[in-house]
């Protein structure tokens, strides 16, 4: 039975869940699909995910690999294939506690970067898993920026092979998934030197394990980087190479190629793998972002109905604490922005299929707006989600810090993004770069990107709104975060070139205005946000309510930005301290509007008890029975040793023994 | 390992350095004596072999309760043994033998002893006091339940008096009330301080505290009525036994209450205690820790983040030239040296509340209370205000060490797990600033009713003088000097009046809409919360400036003015709508603000070393790779993965059970 202070929310909820599930499925016949695949996994005990909160990083390891290595043998036997629309939930449903995601990337970036006949010779023999890949591109000194990798890679004519060496120790490579302690292969990337002179970066098949026993081969000194905040399944391993050599044929040369004499030759364009590194970017922001943050709101937002603290009311029970003005403030944004963020992947994921289309057919125009969208993007949905998910985790109290809530190993998990793929910050600024170009552009009346045309139209009027319902008007919202968007570029921009006109160097001067470039930046992704949250609302079915709750959660995600970003939307006044006061008094009163269908916009998700695997979390919200339980599983509940050595001569008082 | 050479980055960083890092350390300390004394217990605990161990990072939970455990039970011995008893001093040795982790006597030594002092009558401390200082009896205190945190009076567990055989029968009544987190409950400890709802004469009395025998002394297994037991794996603090403790009539004798206040005489009549004041100061004592304690933690970050800036190198900022420190990229300093001047800035709070508690502790004794209600409402938004921002300070110190700081060997998600409970732990957070912002409005209305108001909110008084012009509050023309740190204090009081007023006004507002108290109360909550937020902005700006005076050596001062000026900036930078909307500053000063601050990064950045060298800490109490003092980053990172538990057997044993009978197969 569910418990009645969860069953009551779900009573009066303003929309058709199931309706909205299939709408952020993208249709009913996708939800089915989705659930048949949730079930199939759930319902196999090798993928049970029940005590991995009590597990050793060895454990883990274990599991992981145990989990990849059965998962081939589900999919024969359900008969789901690479291709089918079966396996893009496979993942989900696995909550990524699986190994071997490194194998594919391995497996991808030889398809990317092979020629026909290195791509025929081993993506047969990584389908079969007659080895295992990994991917070896970061090293101790250096991550993001990759001219600056110092593994070396020198061409031997005598021999016709690549000699890898690690000459230093910040060149060893560090934190490849599956290197530690799986992976037989790699690809590692080093600079090509050929006759003495320096090519750059290029990709390198190394085996690294015996096919045979397992052990290292000759030259090659890898093992586990050690435990990590989270991943505790996943071998990030360290690999050190000495005089390796492997033959000519592994320098994967679709692009570049080395002659048996020593010629190094360039072939055809390298935009279109420049184009796939982008859209690495985007593919993690549903699986590895979105997720987590709507399973931590799931949790969160159940849990708060469960609970019960102080009164609101004399003489009445203990209040459920979502009810606090408070505890809404701190959830109920997080949510707005879950959905404000889903639809903006859904506008990245139709702008790169439609930019894919453009380069197959060899037009490369679009892709600089790609790649800025997409850098932008992954740092401000990153960074947005992962704070949303330690919003959560605190709002839950005390219980929120035990690791049975599940909202620690979300939070530790989510919290990566923001580092692998690019670093956020640097991610920012080249899309700082890109908007300073086309601001430049505009201004000089020259053609840019649909996503920055707004740049060119700048205004310099007021903020019309005259009561706080103005402020539920997207035309009004939007155009304010418009001006702030193009008030911070033009501003940096014309700082950038006053310093540039004194005379400071251009580097030095970019680099005193990446304060302000990165805040540019940032408010042009904000406002893209808002702009497609509004315009996807607009395109929504009126019946079953979901527009109309879609509307709030735009609203929220629009006024919950400006409410905590108010210097912006002051600064110039473009708007009003007393418009400021409309926008808090409109924000705090959608608070409440939101909280009635706070519950069943969570529901919505459609995350099954297993995989949000928390005690306080689950569809029935029996939180406290289930935190007892879990808690008496725990290994340290077993007689410890440390009574017999160390507590007991403590407590007869025979300290001195020790 | 090697003996290895300081890295050359950072003999350079100290070189440079304008101040003297050894002067600093003796302000935080409290006078170069205290820095002696502190030194000298370090040195005490970290040659002394028995408090050697493995990294903690490679054991389980199990093993590093044990390790724990065996430290705890050493270090008893050795304070004794080096008489060291000023609480202090005590409390470096415990932070210095547990790398500052929590340890399953905290609860023991932190509260059990103390409350029997204070709460525990003569005859209750002849029987329980000596047996717990040599501990024969380890006590822990169970407050918190299930269900029930922050809020005391719904705590449901019962204690319920039984005339005919002169005991009470304690019971757990429901799931949620079941005991929930004490720390060393569930291994570790004999005894609880159990906090119940006295029932007497078929009265519920209110909540009292009791002391239960939890485990048989002697086998140590749970008694007969008891359930105990380990909560299970948490965010951080592995090596203590948080714990749940359920009770099925339960009966220990009417003696067993603590009855120094109130008491229970034998036949049920329930005598009331004298005040209830007393409590408040030990409240005070412990979020003033808490302060501290975010000053520490943040520091702790920053010394990693800012060493390991000075040694990375990544990218160009001049082409053609070799790779530059990212310390040297603005957005490197514009994420660390804002919480660098955090830090500092907490430390000097934290000492200001440590005082004024001892003046105060002084004043109880004889009599004088009227300063406890401010302090007690000022701690709250305090230690809300210093945990929140120190909660988030760290995060980002990790972030701004990339993928590095994602790693253990980093030390700082160790440092973040251990801190963030102290933003849910001796009162949540949100709970907190609402505490204050009752105070702030109690204050309000004090001066709109024509009294006058005293200590840190006296500055509600100018708004009643205000009053008597017609002009709103906003219009109010202040002359800010953003260069001066006078001038800011002056601000941010500004804006703290102006954001009282408002919420007092919405408040007022919504009292006229409804009729419920609470409901108003909850509907204002968002505005009340923001202005204890710029109360307690208020009040550390003011203490950190008026601290720069006290300070004698010009370099220093110097030093501590730029971190003093960027504190304050880069708030107004921060909240810049804040101050614009209440019309202290205008757009263009905001923007001379934002201007300023940058040029302070630059100014600090020759320093930055020399200031996290100044916090002074032992690389062991680091617990960091990447802030090692000598700055040999890479070599020790290789050093530390080689002993990863994966990295135990050259070949995993998965290889054999897993990947090779697959590879057959297919």
């Amino acid at each position: 039975s569910v418990n009645p202070d969860l069953g009551s929310e779900r009573q009066t909820a303003s929309f058709s869940v199931e309706r909205l599930t299939a709408l952020l499925d993208g249709g009913a016949e996708q939800t089915r699909i989705r659930r048949a695949v949730v079930e199939a996994i759930e319902s196999d005990p090798v993928f049970s995910r029940e005590n991995q909160y009590f597990q050793t990083q060895n454990e883990r390891y274990e599991a992981a690999v145990r989990k990849a290595v059965h998962l081939q043998k589900k999919m024969h036997e359900m008969g789901w294939t690479e291709d089918g629309p079966e396996y893009k939930y496979i993942y989900r449903a696995l909550s990524g506690d699986v190994a071997f995601l490194l194998h594919r990337v391995f497996m991808r970036s030889i398809s990317v970067l092979g020629s026909d006949k290195q791509i025929a010779k081993w993506i047969p023999l990584a389908t079969q898993h007659k080895l295992i890949g990994s991917y070896a591109q970061t090293e101790l000194g250096h991550g993001t920026y990759l001219q600056g990798l110092e593994t070396t890679a020198v061409f031997d004519t005598a021999t016709q092979e690549f000699i890898l060496n690690t000459p230093k120790i910040s060149a060893m490579k560090w934190w490849p998934g599956d290197m530690g302690r799986s992976a037989t292969h790699t690809v590692v990337f080093a600079q090509l030197y050929i006759h003495g002179k320096c090519y750059g970066i290029h990709p390198f098949i190394v085996q690294i394990r015996s096919l045979q026993d397992h052990s290292l081969c000759p030259g090659i000194t890898a093992g586990d980087i050690g435990p990590k905040m989270n991943f505790e399944h996943i071998d990030n391993g360290y690999l050190l190479l000495k005089n390796v050599r492997v033959p000519r044929e592994n320098m994967l040369s679709k692009f570049c190629e080395v002659r048996p004499d020593g010629t190094y030759v360039r072939q055809g364009s390298q935009k279109i793998n420049y184009f796939t590194m982008t859209t690495v970017r985007i593919s993690l922001i549903s699986d590895e972002v979105l997720t987590p943050l709507m399973k931590a709101c799931t949790i969160a937002i159940r849990y708060s109905v469960v609970r019960r603290q102080s009164k609101l009311k004399p003489g009445e029970q203990e209040a459920k604490i979502l009810d606090y003005q408070t505890q809404q403030e701190k959830l109920l944004p997080q949510l707005a922005a879950a959905y404000a963020f889903y639809f903006t992947n859904d506008y990245l994921q139709e702008l790169f299929n439609r930019g894919y289309r453009e380069i197959q057919r060899k037009n490369f125009d679009m892709l600089p707006e790609l790649h800025a969208l997409s850098s932008g993007f992954k740092a401000v949905i990153t960074q947005h989600c992962t704070a949303g998910v330690e919003i959560c985790l605190r709002a839950c109290g005390g219980h929120g810090y035990s690791l049975l809530s599940g909202l620690p190993s979300l939070y530790t998990k989510i919290l990566a993004s923001c580092i692998y793929e690019g670093e956020n910050t640097i991610l920012l600024l080249q899309t700082a770069r890109f908007l300073i170009k086309c601001f430049m552009a505009a201004s000089a009346g020259q053609p840019v990107p649909p996503s920055v045309t707004y740049l060119a139209a700048v205004k310099h009027g007021k903020c019309p709104a005259k009561n706080k319902l103005d402020f539920l008007r997207p035309d009004i919202y939007i155009e304010a975060y418009q001006h702030v968007a193009v008030r911070l570029t033009s501003n940096t921009a014309a700082k950038l070139q006053d310093l540039i006109q004194s005379g400071v160097k251009k580097h030095d001067a970019w680099n005193q205005c990446t304060v302000q470039l990165v805040q540019a930046a940032k408010a042009h992704c904000h406002y893209i946000a808002v702009k497609n949250f509004a315009e996807t609302v607009e395109k929504l079915e009126t019946k079953a309510g979901i527009q109309k709750i879609m509307k709030h959660l735009c609203d929220l995600f629009a006024l919950h930005g400006i409410f905590s970003n108010t210097g912006a939307f002051l600064h110039d006044g473009y708007t009003s301290a007393a418009q400021m006061d409309m926008v808090t008094a409109s924000y705090l009163d959608l608070l409440a509007v939101i909280r009635k269908d706070a519950v069943p916009l969570v529901d919505a998700f459609d995350f099954t008890d297993k995989s949000l695997n928390s005690a306080l979390g689950s569809y029935d919200g029996h939180v406290y029975q289930r935190l007892y339980e879990w808690a008496q599983r725990s290994p340290t509940n077993q007689m410890s040793p440390a009574y017999e050595k160390y507590l007991k001569p403590l407590l007869h008082n025979t300290l001195s023994k020790l | 390992a090697a003996v290895m050479s300081v890295n050359a980055d950072l003999r350079r960083e100290r070189a440079a350095a304008t101040f003297q890092p050894e002067l600093l350390t003796h302000i935080l300390d409290g006078g170069p004596e205290r820095t002696r004394r502190r030194k000298e217990i370090e040195a005490l605990v970290l040659n002394d072999p028995d408090f050697q161990h493995e990294d903690l990072n490679f054991l389980s939970r199990s093993q590093r309760y044990e390790q724990a455990i065996r430290k705890s039970s050493l270090m008893v011995m050795k304070l004794r043994e080096y008489g060291i008893a000023d609480p202090e001093e005590i409390y470096w040795f415990k932070s210095f033998v547990h790398r500052g982790r929590p340890e399953p006597l905290d609860l023991h030594l932190g509260m059990f002893l103390p409350t029997l002092l204070t709460q525990a009558t003569p005859e209750q401390q002849d029987r329980f006091f000596m047996p717990a200082w040599n501990l024969e009896i380890i006590g822990t205190y169970a407050q918190t339940e299930m269900g029930h945190g922050t809020h005391l009076r719904g705590l449901e567990t019962t204690a319920t008096y039984d005339p005919s055989t002169q005991e009470f029968i304690l019971n757990s009544p429901t799931v949620t009330s079941i005991k929930w987190w004490p720390g060393g409950l569930g291994k570790t400890s004999n005894h609880a301080i159990v906090l119940a709802q006295l029932y007497t004469q078929g009265q519920c009395k209110g909540l009292h505290a009791f002391i239960v025998p939890i485990r048989q002394l002697g086998t140590h297994e749970p008694l007969p009525g008891i359930t105990v037991g380990d909560i299970g794996p948490k965010f951080g603090y592995d090596e203590m036994d948080n714990g749940y403790l359920k009770m099925d009539n339960f009966r220990i004798p009417r003696e067993n209450m603590l009855m120094k206040y109130a008491q229970v005489e034998p036949d049920g009549t329930y005598v009331k205690p004298v005040s209830d004041k007393l409590t408040y100061g030990t409240m005070v004592f412990i979020r003033s820790l808490i302060v501290g304690d975010s000053a520490r933690s943040l520091s702790r970050a920053c010394t990693i983040a800012i060493r390991y800036s000075a040694v990375r190198h990544q990218s160009e900022l001049k082409p053609g030239e070799p790779e530059p420190q990212i310390l040297d990229y603005q957005t490197q300093q514009y994420k660390l040296f804002p919480l660098l001047a955090t830090a500092y800035a907490f430390h000097f709070v934290g000492a200001y509340i440590k005082d004024t508690y001892h003046r105060i502790s002084g004043d109880i004794s004889t009599g004088d209370l009227t300063e406890l209600p401010e302090l007690h409402a000022l701690t709250a938004g305090l230690k809300a205000f210093t945990s929140w921002t120190a909660n988030a300070g760290i995060e980002e110190c990790r972030m701004a060490c990339g993928g590095h700081g994602y790693s253990r060997c980093s030390g700082i998600p160790d440092i973040y797990v251990t801190f963030t409970p102290s933003c849910t732990y001796e009162g949540e957070n949100t709970v907190m600033m609402l505490q204050t912002a009752r105070f702030l409005i109690k204050s309000y209305t004090q001066v709109t009713s024509g009294q006058q108001v005293t200590g840190m909110v006296s500055y509600l008084n100018d708004l009643s003088r205000q009053r008597i012009q017609p002009q709103h509050v906003a219009a109010r023309t202040v002359t800010v000097r953003i260069n001066d740190p006078t001038s800011l204090v002056e601000a941010y009081k500004s804006r703290a009046a102006r954001l009282v007023e408002s919420a007092a006004k919405n408040l007022q507002a919504e009292l006229n809409h409804r009729r419920s108290k609470e409901d108003a109360w909850n509907r204002t909550s968002v505005d009340l919360v923001r202005a204890s937020e710029a109360h307690c902005h208020y009040v550390i700006v003011k203490l950190f400036t008026a601290k720069l005076a006290e300070v004698s050596d010009a370099a220093v001062r110097a030093v501590l003015t730029q971190l003093c000026l960027l504190y304050a900036l880069f708030g107004i930078s921060r909240n810049a709508g804040d101050f614009l909307q209440a019309g202290i500053l205008t757009s263009a000063q905001i923007t001379q603000v934002n201007q300023h601050v940058k040029e302070l990064l630059a100014a600090i950045r020759p320093n930055a070393v020399a200031l996290v060298d100044s916090f002074d800490f032992h690389d062991v109490h680091l617990g960091s790779v990447l802030g090692r003092y000598d700055g040999n980053v890479y070599e020790n990172m290789f050093e530390w993965a080689k002993k990863s538990p994966l990295n135990k057997t050259q070949v995993h044993e998965s290889f054999h059970k897993h990947l090779k009978p697959m590879q057959a197969k297919l």
